[in-house]
């Protein structure tokens, strides 16, 4: 293969613009449990499962969580685009977090519906 | 007043060193270019760039003190001694002061900064109305010293692929030309995970441009536009 340098795949501002809005996601819901926490300074088991046994607050979680993994992949790939050069080595790290990620969104499923 | 200036040779050097001079100067109303033409005068072997003198040209951009400036509108006054005198970080240097600026130039030159019209010219010329000539302020005054870009770590990670806040600053000034006829294409050009949306808005390129001209700003317009485009 040519050693040439490669630029111009159209993905720049779809990942830019996600990572802001995952972010809005996230700051939302940090500040919801937050107030929700100083509201209920006496969190014990019960008050936390009957929390999550609410539809909408499994479901604002679930949208936190996958908000959390989107804005981690990009947040990582831009690290790994930066330090790591070989495309290859590349390649497999962003295969292996994207992965990673998945498994985690799946495990987040299940723990929030399996409460 | 003391001075520690980078000296480098790469054909005959093994490795750069700081080199201590002295020199006897008032240093009210100089700048420090007018030091460092005495310096030379002192050791000629001292390489450095310089032309206009008066912030025009940006030749003799370096790194003072830590912060890159140009020498020929940094008032001696305003420096601590002993005044640290290094070649723009990030390029490869040619001899001490001087670094070659290929690579930034290339970038720059990557956006074609060129207006792009395929309408047949005028007699006179192309016409534009106050208002919208009132856009380019602040976007055609840079003079590409590079200061901004080589103090820019998007730039020293990736100088191959990240445009940069001096070339991203010219493509925003014909994005932003209603006479150019190519937005469009330059949008493609731009939206790519590295050409323009490696900058990070560290904002250094607004700290050290010795223009005061803001490139994270122009950046920020780019992103509004392609959203717009988008949505």
């Amino acid at each position: 293969m040519v050693n040439r340098v490669i630029v111009g795949a159209h993905y720049g501002l779809r990942d830019w613009l996600v990572q802001r809005v995952t972010a809005v996601v996230m700051a939302l819901g940090s500040l919801a449990l937050g107030i929700y926490l100083l509201l209920h300074p006496d969190m014990g088991y019960d008050r936390w499962t009957g929390l999550f046994a609410s539809q909408p607050v499994r479901a604002f979680a679930l949208l936190f969580l996958l908000s959390l993994f989107y804005h981690a992949w990009i947040g990582i790939r831009d690290i790994v685009m930066d330090y790591v050069k070989p495309a290859a080595v590349r390649l497999v790290i962003h295969v292996v977090v994207v992965l990673a990620l998945l498994l985690y969104a799946i495990w987040s499923v299940q723990i929030l519906w399996g409460m | 007043m003391k001075f520690r200036i980078y000296r480098y040779n790469p054909e005959t050097d093994a490795a750069p060193r700081m080199q201590n001079y002295e020199l006897n100067i008032e240093s009210g109303g100089k700048m420090l270019l007018d030091a460092l033409v005495l310096l030379k005068e002192q050791d000629d072997s001292l390489s450095l760039r310089k032309s206009c003198r008066e912030g025009v040209c940006g030749s003799d951009a370096m790194n003072i003190n830590g912060r890159n400036g140009l020498a020929c509108i940094t008032p001696l006054s305003s420096l601590k001694e002993p005044v640290e005198l290094r070649p723009l970080p990030g390029l490869p240097v040619i001899r001490d002061l001087i670094v070659d600026m290929t690579q930034f130039f290339k970038q720059y030159h990557s956006i074609k900064p060129y207006l792009i019209n395929n309408d047949p010219p005028p007699e006179t010329e192309r016409l534009q109305s106050p208002a919208d000539r009132e856009h380019l302020n602040g976007l055609y005054e840079c003079i590409l010293c590079g200061c901004c870009t080589t103090a820019c770590p998007s730039f020293w990670w990736n100088p191959d692929k990240f445009v940069g806040p001096a070339g991203l600053l010219q493509a925003y000034r014909f994005i932003a030309d209603t006479r150019d006829q190519a937005t469009s294409e330059r949008l493609d050009d731009l939206e790519d995970p590295y050409r323009l949306f490696r900058c990070h808005t560290i904002m250094n390129c607004v700290d050290v441009c010795p223009k005061e001209l803001n490139p994270t700003e122009a950046i920020g317009h780019i992103k509004d536009l392609m959203i717009k485009r988008m949505v």
